[in-house]
């Protein structure tokens, strides 16, 4: 063990990523925020989605000026209702990380299998799956992601809706998002079952199920983590963008894209804080996660994409 | 003097160090002789070739010494100035003829681009010049040729078609680097022989790049010997080849396989540290030698009747069916226990194919095989049966994909050895595996490394261990040293007849290689187009060939006697 | 590959075929599962037996595949239900908005193709300098950032700050028969910038990555080398071996792309309020107009169908490897 982490400090990747300060400087962001919307419970000022800490007196308070009211001082200033957009801003990044991280979640373990399964099954399995694939990949994401939500909206009673639309979120976000987990894992597997030492464990014994999880998955996780990464970023921003549009996270558990679609109602009337604070904190974790991913893209697969 | 180069030093700088590609390398060039420069992977050849053209990959810079051509400096030569004599003076000819050509434009298209570039013609007397090109490189019915797309052609076409359009600016210089390594050996000898009449009668100077001896032997006159960098000895041909003055020059000669005869073993070259002196191990009570015997006299190990093979290019629902390809035809043979048999063929020939329905990842579409009298096709059913197709093992051709990459070199060998049943503690498993390392002249601080951490031979040795450990009766060796430098090459063959002895193996050899297949093999048969056209010992395939393809095969086969 | 270019062109109708039928099942399940039809037809006051009545005027007790035949020759010819929103034909709603979101698209296209080649041609011909790396910044935050906040700051800087631009809407439109342009009027071209340019960025993008990727790729190939080798000058190089080479299959994932732009349409028109089909799909999906979602759906899947079989053919025609069958 120890061994190997030895040979990890000093391999080619950490090499080049202690060489990019785009890398370095990304990965802190991305990781800071992360941090801090796990413990947005803890390190938040206010409780904005209790509703009896709320007092509509505090509402519109620009930020850092004593409220004229009550007194409050609200760091990024607060809205309508009088939440602290901080605290806001926390809990919301808190929604979206957790939706990003559980739809990429769904999607890996969906389309890792598919692809497996297609490569080594061949043949009619194969065609099915890649087939489906192909007509789903010419439909844009969030348009499935969207029939999904209207579908779902439509089954359900309304009064269960906002409870269950965080799940529904998650499940069109990663079921729109399989494909490209599937598509990569079977070409890498095809390749690896091209190669040799495949024939070489069959020739020694080695059964199909052994070959696929000793031999064939440990050289498809690199793929994996690459899109993975990719993912994520894009996970991130279809759920803003769904919340943008009000088919995402609800009013009453918001996510920034949510945050972001109340606020624009505000932008022309003055009171900038409500979009302005939201929309960078979606700004900063975006970028830094697409950039990581971008760049963990370019020193993985040097084939693919700009050395 | 056409070029003059003198103390030439190239440079890659990189993360671990500066890396000198070229190290005070001397050598000069007068028309109308074709100079070689020969050397093994890494020694620079190609890089001095990049170097004269200007054309040197990022980021290699040329940091000493001059290249003086017809009186001019070219290193000193701006941009623009080297992109004017470029094709003009000097010309280049790559190594792969299937990349060199644009696919999207006719060969015409690409010919009077080149011709209208270099010279006053009018695009009437431009479209003559290339026909006149074409026929000069030896293209039939080139006025229809002309108007095809590179992929309509062969890969000996497209090279001709390349030698054209080098000709096309009537350099005074031509660096051919590697120009039929990618071809077939019938193919080969055709392209040398139409470089070296080029030379000669146009009065040009011909630098030839390869690390094939046999092809300098043929086609140069005076050749320059490359080691890391360096020109360890220049002289012509003739005289270096009989008598060679460096140690190198000696140890690469020594490793080369005489096409005219027979040798016991290759001389050890010592420049390539490639090997780990072995530990002796006493085979009669080891665990690798309890399944050794004697082999049978004229037992037949292997028969193969009348195996066919179809390929059928994949159809699915939604495409009609393509076209069939037939690899192997109604082919039989057998192989004697105990012995060498070698199946020599060009691409396409079905060999590999064939070694392929021997050992199972290919299913035939008729005929049989039988390995010890069991049906390897329809009669493996019991424990038994699968424990003697296990002594089937074979050894690879590409060491970089043979080994999976994200495994340790001891997991690689255990992995057969306790799918064989082996029941002991984890520490004899060890010692098991760091003899079987032993043997195949590897030390045991291998084990606990990654494949990427080896040489190419070295990457090989692994896999002939990997196969050892099933304790296999049967070898098949598919192309087992195409991928490696000939001095590399020289060793392995020598492990491999060595093992043969020791552990009275059975090997069936495959190579496109006829001089390595004459040190190693008893017998031989030959393939052309998936049928097996004659099969003897193989001593008279060299010395009295019976059929029509194996005597052209046996004139072309480049020639390198010692 | 030995097929004609008929018989490729059989095969990819065929599965096109599938697709929409695939498209158009599940529209229809839509149409028939979700929500139940008749309840939201109809009034407060009904009785059991005036849904009853209902239900089998709309054929609603009919075996599953009769009622798919019957809604897929209803919707060939034309009758794709009424809104349940509007109480309009679906027709005609889709017929009223579809012109804004063609032309929005069609500019939006336009300047991705255009900006977007021209960029990553440059970038790849010069891979260092400062208009290069200025170039790749910001194409990197190009795609890091959602389109709605691309949208809302462009609103921001031009509407809010410059008012130079409108901030929604389409502006004064000029009625051409059933179509209606705002592309004739000055209004109307001002209010089609913003949008334009905030659905097309990320198109763009995409587009001048891609080109960048495969010129350089195509630059350090063989045959480049071999034709620089021959002196042929830079210039000729780039623009007309490189660039050709670089394009086929960069055509063929544009298209795909640009396919995607018309759904992609759905967010920009929501953020400056365009009257378009995305619009409107967002409209239906908040308030479950089933038979405006499903139309939609449909649509969509006809526009890609289409383009991809238009795509699939331009690169035939292009790449001869694919016309010409290869040699051994």
């Amino acid at each position: 063990m120890i061994e190997g982490w030895r040979e990890f400090v000093r391999s080619n990747f950490i090499y080049s990523f202690s060489r990019a300060p785009v890398a370095i400087g990304s990965f802190v962001i991305a990781s800071s925020l992360i941090l801090f919307a796990i413990a947005a419970p803890f390190i938040s000022p206010y409780t904005p989605y209790d509703p009896a800490t709320l007092n509509l007196m505090n509402g519109f308070s620009a930020p850092l000026a004593p409220n004229a009211f009550t007194g409050d001082v609200f760091i990024f200033g607060s809205d309508d209702q009088g939440r602290d957009i901080l605290s806001t801003i926390l809990f919301g990044m808190r929604v979206s990380l957790f939706v990003g991280f559980s739809a990429v979640f769904l999607a890996m373990i969906l389309g890792v299998a598919l692809g497996l399964v297609a490569a080594m099954a061949g043949g009619v399995i194969d065609a099915i799956i890649m087939r489906v694939a192909d007509i789903q990949l010419s439909f844009p994401s969030i348009l499935i992601a969207m029939l999904i939500y209207g579908i779902a909206k439509g089954i359900t009673p309304p009064e269960m809706r906002n409870e269950v639309a965080i799940w529904v979120l998650i499940l069109s976000i990663g079921l729109s998002d399989w494909v490209q987990f599937a598509r990569v894992v079977r070409g890498s597997a095809m390749v690896e079952l091209q190669k040799e030492y495949v024939e070489a464990a069959k020739l020694i014994g080695v059964n199909r199920v052994a070959i696929a999880f000793r031999h064939i998955f440990p050289n498809v996780v690199p793929s994996v983590l690459v899109i993975a990464t990719i993912s994520l970023a894009l996970a991130i921003i279809s759920e803003a963008t769904l919340s943008f549009l009000g088919v995402g996270a609800p009013p009453t558990q918001p996510s920034l894209g949510t945050l972001i679609r109340i606020g624009q109602g505000f932008l022309f009337s003055g009171e900038w804080w409500i979009i302005f604070f939201p929309s960078l904190a979606l700004l900063l974790l975006a970028l830094s996660v697409n950039l990581l991913g971008d760049w963990l893209r370019n020193t993985l697969n040097p084939n693919v994409g700009i050395k | 003097m056409l070029l003059a180069i003198e103390n030439l030093t190239i440079r890659y700088p990189s993360r671990f160090g500066d890396f000198t590609a070229v190290d005070e390398a001397s050598l000069h060039l007068d028309r109308g002789e074709v100079l070689g420069i020969v050397g093994e992977s890494g020694a620079g050849k190609s890089t001095i070739g990049n170097a004269i053209m200007g054309l040197l990959q990022a980021p290699g810079k040329m940091v000493g010494g001059s290249i003086i051509f017809d009186g001019q400096r070219l290193d000193l030569l701006s941009k623009k100035e080297l992109i004017s004599l470029r094709g003009k003076k000097v010309g280049m000819i790559f190594q792969d003829p299937m990349t060199s050509l644009n696919p999207l434009e006719t060969i015409e298209a690409q010919l009077l681009e080149t011709v209208l570039l270099h010279s006053d013609l009018s695009k009437a007397d431009a479209k003559l010049r290339a026909l006149e090109l074409l026929s000069e490189v030896g293209i039939s019915a080139p006025a229809e040729r002309i108007k095809q797309f590179p992929h309509e052609f062969s890969g000996g076409m497209r090279q001709r078609v390349v030698i054209a359009l080098v000709l096309a600016g009537n350099p005074d210089l031509i660096i051919a680097d590697e120009p039929t390594t990618a071809l077939d050996v019938s193919i080969q000898a055709t392209i040398l022989k139409l470089i070296r009449t080029l030379c000669h009668h146009k009065n040009v100077g011909v630098i030839l790049v390869t690390h094939d001896m046999a092809v300098i032997a043929e086609t140069t006159d005076r050749v320059a010997v490359m080691h890391r960098g360096k020109i360890v000895e220049t002289d012509n041909t003739k005289s270096l080849i009989a008598s060679p003055k460096h140690a190198y020059t000696k140890a690469l000669i020594s490793a080369v396989p005489p096409s005219n005869r027979r040798i016991d073993r290759f001389t050890h070259v010592d420049f390539a540290k490639d090997r780990h002196d072995r530990k002796s191990i006493d085979l009669k009570s080891h665990w690798v030698g309890k399944e050794v015997y004697e082999p049978a006299a004229e037992k037949e190990l292997l028969k193969v009747q009348n195996l066919t093979k179809v390929f059928n290019a994949r159809s699915s629902i939604f495409s009609p069916k393509r076209g069939s390809t037939l690899a192997v035809d109604n082919v039989t043979f057998s192989i004697l226990d105990g012995e060498s048999y070698g199946i020599v063929g060009e691409s396409g020939s079905g060999k590999s194919t064939i070694a392929r329905l021997i050992s199972g990842i290919h299913k035939p579409t008729d005929g049989s095989v039988l390995f010890d009298g069991l049906d390897l096709l329809n009669g493996i059913k019991s424990v038994q049966d699968k424990k003697k197709k296990r002594k089937i093992q074979m050894i690879f051709q590409d060491p970089y994909s043979s080994l999976n990459g994200r495994m340790r070199v001891e997991q690689i060998i255990s992995e057969p050895l306790l799918l064989g049943g082996f029941e002991g503690s984890k520490a004899e498993l060890q010692q098991l595996v760091y003899d079987l390392l032993f043997l195949v002249e590897l030390e045991s601080g291998a084990a606990s490394k990654y494949p990427h951490a080896f040489s190419g031979g070295q990457r090989q040795r692994i896999s002939i261990a990997r196969a050892l450990a099933s304790r296999p009766k049967f070898l098949i060796c598919d192309e087992p040293t195409s991928a490696l430098d000939v001095s590399i090459q020289a060793q392995i063959l020598n492990l491999l007849r060595d093992l043969q002895q020791r552990l009275n193996l059975t090997y069936l050899f495959i190579s496109h290689d006829l001089p390595v297949m004459r040190q190693v093999c008893d017998r031989i048969a030959v393939m052309k187009n998936g049928s097996l056209v004659e099969e003897c010992p193989a001593e008279e395939i060299f010395t009295s060939p019976q059929h029509s393809y194996t005597k052209d095969l046996i004139r072309l086969m480049p020639k390198f006697e010692r | 590959m030995e097929l004609s270019l008929f018989q490729y062109l059989i095969r990819r109708a065929l599965q096109s075929g599938v697709v929409l039928l695939v498209t158009g099942l599940i529209a229809f399940s839509m149409f028939r599962f979700v929500g139940d039809p008749v309840e939201n037809m109809m009034g407060q006051e009904r009785t059991d037996a005036d849904i009853e009545l209902l239900r089998e005027k709309l054929g609603l007790n009919d075996p599953f595949f009769i009622q798919y035949w019957n809604f897929l020759a209803d919707a060939a010819q034309g009758d794709l239900g009424i809104s349940f929103r509007q109480g309009r034909p679906v027709v005609e709603v889709l017929i009223e908005r579809l012109p804004a979101t063609i032309e929005l698209a069609s500019v939006s296209a336009f300047l991705a193709i255009i900006v977007g080649i021209t960029l990553g041609v440059y970038v790849a011909i010069k891979p260092f300098g400062w208009i290069t790396n200025t170039v790749l910044t910001v194409s990197l935050i190009g795609v890091s950032l959602p389109t709605f906040l691309i949208g809302i700051m462009l609103i921001y800087l031009f509407a809010v700050e410059l008012s130079w631009l409108p901030s929604f809407g389409r502006g004064e439109t000029v009625q051409i028969g059933w179509w209606s342009t705002g592309l004739l009027t000055v209004s109307g071209v001002k209010a089609i910038i913003l949008p334009a340019v905030t659905l097309g960025l990320y198109q763009m993008t995409m587009i001048m990555r891609l080109v960048r990727s495969e010129m350089s790729e195509v630059l350090n190939s063989d045959f480049i080398r071999f034709a620089r080798s021959r002196g042929l000058p830079e210039q000729k190089i780039n623009f007309r071996h490189a660039l050709k080479n670089t394009l086929v299959p960069v055509i063929t994932v544009t298209g795909l792309q640009l396919g995607s732009i018309i759904a992609f349409a759905i967010i920009t028109e929501t953020v400056f309020q365009w009257p378009g089909l995305g619009l409107l799909f967002i409209d239906s999906v908040q308030f479950v107009d089933i038979p405006i979602m499903a139309s939609y759906l449909m649509f969509i899947s006809l526009m890609f169908v289409s383009i991809n079989l238009i795509v699939d053919i331009l690169y035939v025609m292009i790449d001869p490897r694919l016309r010409i069958g290869e040699a051994s």
